[in-house]
């Protein structure tokens, strides 16, 4: 058997990462789950949150990348992510993020009708969880 | 008979309008060319989506259960109909093929007692089908992925659709498109969203690999009903990057045809021009000689 897994990280855009890794950290809907090398096969739904890539160590993180929810896939050998939007952590801007959990909270309390409300709830949760994110980083 | 100076300008309009059409036809071989990487860029996950679709497919096999937009409603009564063109003219037969493909659909529900409903993308084909079926458009969406075609611009279309869905405004509905064939060829195409049918040929595929028994975390059917409104979403963002090459592909062809016919017309106009030149010349000349013979 291997020892790494196939990692895939697809946006509806592009992939973005096809690469073996020892171990990923998702952030499964009933809690984060590690992906090693002859895992269960399964489909899970992500929620939105860090994924956390152990390329060659497994005690090293290699990238750590924001996921505003999606699926996962695992095989025994490979694990595809499907995520509706990726960002580096990195590449967050505390500010910004900031500003748009304001701004969302704003406009989810002028929100008027079921639909928006439960879209911006949505996105609020999205925004909240990217804050969460950079804040582990600072 | 046009005089020299009219056939001078003629020529001058013509070239003018050539350097137009031949420049219009390297933009848009150049945004082909873009749109047609964008659409490689996103078949890796509408493959993903497929694979996972159907082997929940697979899983949840009782037709009775499954969620509303995966067995449909029941019914078969109102129609949508998701009409995606294009915002600009000057590109072929682009626009007329899709509508006319779109009011063939349209006449034929109707004919048969069912209800229509359109959605309309691009603004070319709206003021078309606005002619005759104003009354049917319930959304008109313009300048979407004006400067780049994104995912948001096909979740906006995609959450218009089950909004409507959810609130049982209709039983079916479909995309109609242009598909992608080669810069000369698109085919419109008629593909049906509501309620979703897992495409033909895939369960052969799914069976042909190793056929793993999946876990399902939380529940397949909670699975599916998330994964299937952003099934539809890609649809619609694959049909609409499909859509937006196929445009790309179309007014390229137009405009290269053009260009050539400007440079056909040029040639005639130069004959026709220098026919006249030598014409007044020679009558120049018979009036001297004449006028000389007569002294």
């Amino acid at each position: 058997m291997a020892d790494k897994v196939e990692f895939e990280l697809v946006s509806p855009e592009k992939l973005l990462i096809s690469q073996p890794v020892r171990m990923v950290v998702v952030p499964g809907a009933d809690g984060y789950f590690g992906v090693l090398p002859g895992h269960a096969p399964m489909i899970v739904t992500v929620k939105p949150g860090v994924i956390d890539v152990y390329a060659e160590d497994m005690n090293a993180v290699t990238g750590r990348v924001f996921v505003a929810g999606g699926f996962a896939e695992v095989t025994d050998t490979r694990c595809t992510v499907l995520a509706e939007e990726a960002v580096d952590v990195a590449a967050l801007d505390r500010a910004a993020v900031e500003k748009q959990v304001a701004d969302l909270s704003e406009d989810l309390a002028e929100a008027k009708g079921e639909f928006e409300r439960k879209t911006l709830e949505t996105r609020l949760a999205v925004a909240q969880a990217k804050l969460a994110a950079v804040g582990g980083v600072h | 008979m046009p005089s020299l100076k009219d056939i001078r300008n003629r020529i001058g309009s013509v070239k003018s309008t050539q350097k137009i059409t031949s420049a219009m036809k390297m933009v848009a071989a150049s945004k082909l060319r873009r749109a047609q990487e964008q659409a490689e860029a996103g078949r890796p996950y509408a493959d993903r989506m497929a694979r996972m679709l159907s082997s929940l497919a697979a899983n949840l096999n009782d037709a009775a259960g499954g969620p509303r937009l995966m067995v449909g409603t029941g019914d078969d009564r109102v129609h949508l109909l998701v009409v995606i063109s294009s915002d600009r003219g000057l590109c072929g037969g682009f626009n007329g093929a899709i509508v006319r493909e779109a009011k063939r659909t349209i006449q034929r529900l109707l004919a048969d007692g069912k209800q229509v409903k359109l959605i309309c993308v691009g603004r070319k084909g709206r003021d078309l089908l606005r002619r005759d079926y104003a009354k049917l458009i319930v959304q008109s969406y313009e300048e979407l992925g004006k400067k780049k075609l994104s995912f948001a611009d096909a979740d906006k279309v995609a959450s218009k659709v089950l909004e409507m869905f959810d609130a049982g405004e209709f039983d079916v509905a479909h995309l109609l498109y242009n598909k992608f064939k080669s810069a000369i060829a698109q085919i419109p195409t008629l593909q049906q969203i509501v309620p979703f049918a897992p495409p033909k040929g895939e369960g052969a595929a799914a069976s042909a690999g190793p056929k793993a028994q999946y876990e399902f975390e939380p529940g397949e059917e909670q699975i599916l009903t998330e994964l299937l409104p952003k099934n539809l979403a890609i649809q619609v963002y694959s049909a609409l990057l499909e859509s937006a090459a196929s445009e790309q592909g179309a007014r390229m062809t137009a405009m290269d045809n053009a260009t050539r016919n400007a440079g056909d017309m040029i040639k005639k106009l130069t004959l026709v021009y220098n026919r006249t030149r030598q014409a007044s010349i020679t009558k120049e000349l018979i009036e001297i000689i004449s006028g000389a013979e007569a002294v």
